[in-house]
C-alpha cells in the first residue's frame, strides 16, 4: 500500500465515529419543535443552572428550576433538556406534578463539545417557558474509553 | 445487583417538601463510541427511572445517552404521609432495578 492510500485510509478510520447523525442546531430545534409543537415558548421563570466552563465533558452537573407555586391548579408538569452538539439532541425529560412540591431537577450529563443548552418547562396550563446556558467543554466526552 | 445510593430524610413533617437524591451505578455506554477492537459498543443506557410515594408516582424521568454514567438525580416531593419512597430504574438489556426507603410523617 502506497503512502498516500494508506494516509487516506487512516483519515476515514479516524472520521468514521464521528460520521454518524449528529445533533445540530437544527436537529435540537426539530426535538424542541415535537415537545412544544408551535407554541410560544417564553424564555422566562425557568433556570438552568451550569458550570459555564467545563473541564470534563463526561460528568457536567446540571440543575433546572422553575418557579411555580405547584399547586393542584397550577403546576410544572414537565421539564425537558436538549443540546447541539452530542450524537442527539434529546438530554432528558422529566415528570412532575403537585406531588413533587418543587419543579427542581438535578442530574449530571455528557457534552461531547462546546455547545448550547436548552431547559424547556411544560406548566399546567399548556405554556411553555425555556432558559439556555451556552458552556464550553475543554475534555469532550465519549473520545477515550472509560476505565 | 446494581450499587445503589439513595439520599432522603427519614422523618418530615406533614406538607413539607423534602429532596431526594439517588445514585445508581451503571455504564451508560452511549452506542456511539468506538471499542478497543473499532466496533461500536453496544448501546446498554437506563431510560427510565420512576419514584413513587406510597404507590402514587411522585417524579419520573426519561434519560438518553447523554446522562453520565452512574446516573445521578435529585429531585424533590411533598411529604404526604408516612410509607415507603420506591425508586426504579430500567432500561436497556433487560436493566430493572428498585430500591425502597421508609420516611415517618409527623
Amino acid at each position: 500500500m502506497d503512502r498516500r492510500r494508506f494516509l487516506a485510509g487512516t483519515a476515514v478510520l479516524a472520521l468514521l465515529p464521528f460520521d454518524r447523525a449528529a445533533a445540530t442546531p437544527d436537529a435540537m430545534a426539530e426535538a424542541i419543535r415535537k415537545v412544544v409543537g408551535g407554541a410560544v415558548v417564553r424564555e422566562e421563570r425557568v433556570k438552568l443552572d451550569m458550570p459555564p466552563l467545563i473541564e470534563n465533558g463526561n460528568t457536567v452537573p446540571l440543575t433546572v428550576s422553575v418557579e411555580s407555586p405547584m399547586t393542584d391548579g397550577d403546576y410544572v408538569k414537565a421539564i425537558h433538556v436538549f443540546n447541539e452538539k452530542n450524537p442527539q439532541p434529546n438530554v432528558l425529560s422529566a415528570k412532575l406534578s403537585p406531588r413533587t412540591g418543587r419543579a427542581v431537577v438535578g442530574t449530571r450529563i455528557k457534552l461531547g463539545d462546546s455547545q448550547k443548552i436548552v431547559a424547556i418547562a411544560e406548566t399546567s396550563d399548556g405554556k411553555f417557558w425555556s432558559a439556555s446556558a451556552d458552556v464550553i467543554v475543554t475534555l469532550a466526552a465519549c473520545l477515550e474509553e472509560s476505565t | 445487583m446494581a450499587n445503589i445510593l439513595v439520599n432522603a430524610p427519614k422523618t418530615a413533617k406533614r406538607g413539607d417538601v423534602v429532596e431526594i437524591k439517588a445514585l445508581i451505578m451503571h455504564p451508560m455506554e452511549t452506542g456511539f463510541r468506538p471499542g478497543p477492537n473499532g466496533q461500536i459498543i453496544p448501546r446498554n443506557i437506563i431510560e427510565h427511572f420512576t419514584a413513587t410515594w406510597n404507590d402514587a408516582e411522585i417524579f419520573a424521568i426519561e434519560m438518553s445517552p447523554a446522562i453520565s454514567a452512574n446516573p445521578f438525580i435529585s429531585f424533590f416531593a411533598v411529604a404526604t404521609e408516612s410509607g415507603k419512597i420506591r425508586l426504579r430504574w430500567t432500561g436497556d438489556q433487560g436493566f430493572a432495578v428498585e430500591e425502597q426507603v421508609a420516611i415517618t410523617v409527623e
